[in-house]
């Protein structure tokens, strides 16, 4: 590399034996030093994504981020019916509802007009897989983050003109009903997701964590 | 005084020996001829790289007070604004100069358009132009997220979680771009890093591209012809080519005083535009976990924005929209191929060139329109209709437009070809 062009010009001129001058209209490389160009030029190569790859990496999470995904334990006592508590999970909302016996007649009125209502979709552990989505009929758990492109639906509990109650995306105008399942013809393609969680008892709830340890 | 002449050129000539001072001077403004009928249109490119030169002088007195911190960055804007002395007239400028960026390339684009500056021999040219307004778009973005508001945070949510819908990386990507499982302080710092480091650097550099470019073709002109062709036989120079400097170096002058004044006035009595310069919601620190009533991109983003609020979701993926979106922009690169037209500018272009373009510009400002607005503003159809009953009305015009100005594109070899067009003069007119 670090050759004169005195001392490089000569050693060119012998390079495979016949005598080659590069620049020379016509002159053809010799076999060997094409070879050696093409090996050079691939290990190269290698070597620059070699060097690129922990700049790549760089962009992931880091093993902080990736450790903030505690499980979290809230008390749900409190929560009165037809309420919404907002608890905080990983960084994201994470809402219970305790859902009033009217509100969970809803759920079968509006079952016509939803994209999914049997929940077919792996948006809920297996054991929220059903018509309530919810271990207890009247608990509702969901992360807040609408499914279209991550913002955080407005809750519309009570009943409004055409409408029995549920989320509403205010983003992209998705429209959810009170067990999360999001209506047909919505930007969002999917229903909320059911975050995994588990009843330490009557009053305490573990949001991340079921008992399967998940 | 002849002495300070003599020791003057005396400077000049060392230079030169050692470094192509007189003739870059000649080759890009002395004896840069351009056509000599330039109008209104041509000031946008040299106030593009005015704006350029103040966002980032302004960006640099920026970073001396502001911290790239989940926890103080929305703290140090504020402290920028009302502690920091002129603070709030250089975050004034940067603010207003984001916007104004993009009217004027906006403007200056609309001039491509109308001139046909993106045919041959100027290919090259229209698509470094492209490649910097995609750049721009990116710098803009990632600028956006750096005061930690409501409209930051979530305006980078709704962004990032395009990419997630890029089928099977789709999530894995959009966690590599936030560096974390949301928008958070890594992903403000990184954005911090590419806005003041990595995409002004692209940027300067396409825009030095988009000049070198230039000055190797010629500009165009509006009347879509080459002054190369009639070049004076004595002297070899344009007979219709007027030397840059001075002639337009003093007409690009008079432009920039009249939009400095335009640009101040916003500046000191309207900072915030209405809203539309700097969202209300932004005013507020980011908060994970409550979404403002209503989000909406800044006003430069909403055409691309409503594009993608008409799709509906498609095989239960919403990825047929950000397609859409991305294509709205990607689709400019291709211009250069799809008009197929005899003449280059809108003077001798026929009719149907005229109604396709007065359409696409129509559709282009009331798609931006609906981007900002709610997607009820227009109320909902009339609910007794087969098929759009009860569907938002904004939505169905969204989509109408959407296909126009995709038509504008798409059908542009077709029309383009059948048009009656008008003969091209000689020499400029």
């Amino acid at each position: 590399m670090s050759n004169s062009p005195s001392m490089t010009a000569p050693a060119v001129g012998k390079a495979g034996g016949a005598s080659f001058t590069p620049g020379t209209p016509g002159a053809e490389m010799p076999q060997r030093r094409k070879l050696l160009l093409a090996a050079t030029s691939a290990i190269g190569a290698v070597g620059a994504a070699a060097v690129a790859a922990p700049f790549v990496a760089s962009w992931f999470p880091s093993e902080r981020a990736k450790a903030a995904g505690a499980p979290v334990d809230i008390d749900i006592a409190a929560i009165e019916p037809g309420m919404l508590l907002r608890a905080e999970w990983r960084g994201q909302p994470v809402w219970v509802v305790r859902r009033t016996p009217e509100m969970l007649a809803t759920l079968d009125t509006v079952k016509p007009r939803l994209a999914d209502p049997d929940s077919k979709a792996a948006q809920q552990p297996d054991y929220a897989a059903n018509a309530t989505r919810s271990i207890k009929p009247e608990m509702l758990v969901l992360v807040g983050i609408c499914t279209h492109l991550g913002c955080s639906p407005t809750d519309r509990l009570q009943p409004t003109e055409g409408w029995a109650g549920g989320f509403y995306c205010p983003c992209h105008g998705s429209v959810f009903d009170l067990a999360g399942r999001v209506f047909a013809g919505m930007p969002a393609p999917t229903n909320l997701v059911v975050p995994p969680y588990m009843y330490l008892n009557d009053t305490r709830l573990r949001i991340g964590e079921d008992s399967k340890g998940a | 005084m002849s002495r300070i002449i003599a020791a003057g050129q005396g400077l000049v000539d060392w230079v030169d020996e050692r470094f192509p001072l007189v003739s870059t001077w000649k080759y890009h403004m002395s004896e840069y001829y351009a056509p000599k009928n330039f109008n209104f249109w041509y000031y946008f490119g040299s106030l593009a790289m005015i704006v350029l030169v103040l966002q980032i002088v302004t960006g640099i007195f920026l970073t001396m007070n502001y911290k790239p911190d989940a926890l103080a960055a929305f703290g140090s804007v504020e402290y920028i604004m009302r502690d920091v002395s002129g603070g709030w007239f250089i975050r004034y400028m940067h603010s207003t100069g984001a916007s104004m960026f993009f009217v004027v390339v906006y403007l200056h684009m609309m001039r491509a358009l109308l001139y046909g500056s993106y045919r041959k021999p100027r290919e090259l040219l229209w698509i470094f132009g492209c490649m910097i307004y995609l750049a721009l778009m990116a710098e803009a973005f990632m600028g956006y997220l750096l005061p930690w508001g409501q409209m930051s945070y979530w305006g980078a949510q709704v962004i990032v979680n395009l990419f997630a819908t890029v089928p099977v990386v789709g999530p894995e990507l959009s966690v590599w771009i936030r560096g974390d499982f949301l928008v958070s302080d890594a992903t403000l710092n990184r954005f911090f890093a590419l806005h003041v480091i990595a995409l002004p650097l692209v940027l300067v550099g396409l825009v030095f591209l988009h000049l070198v470019a230039l000055h190797e073709v010629g500009s165009n002109n509006p009347d879509g012809i080459e002054i190369k062709k009639n070049k004076d036989p004595v002297t070899g120079k344009p007979v219709d080519g007027i030397p840059f400097f001075p002639y337009y170096i003093v007409k690009d002058l008079i432009g920039i005083v009249v939009f400095f004044i335009v640009f101040f006035a916003i500046l000191f009595f309207g900072p915030e535009m209405g809203g539309y310069f700097l969202e209300y919601n932004n005013f507020l620190p980011a908060d994970p976990l409550q979404t403002p009533a209503h989000i909406a991109p800044v006003w430069y983003f909403t055409p691309f924005y409503a594009m993608l609020r008409a799709v509906p979701a498609m095989f239960g993926s919403q990825f047929a929209g950000v397609a859409v979106m991305g294509a709205g922009v990607i689709i400019l690169f291709f211009l250069p191929w799809l008009d197929k037209s005899p003449v280059k500018s809108i003077r001798y272009k026929g009719p149907i060139f005229r109604t396709a373009l007065t359409i696409f510009v129509v559709s282009f400002l009331i798609l931006g329109y609906l981007g900002v607005a709610t997607t009820d503003v227009w109320g909902k159809m009339p609910e007794v209709l087969p098929i759009i009953g009860g569907v938002e009305v904004a939505t169905i015009v969204s989509r109408i437009l959407t296909v126009a100005y995709f038509a504008f594109f798409l059908a542009m070899p077709w029309y383009s070809r059948i048009d009656k067009c008008k003969p091209e003069p000689e020499r400029l007119t």
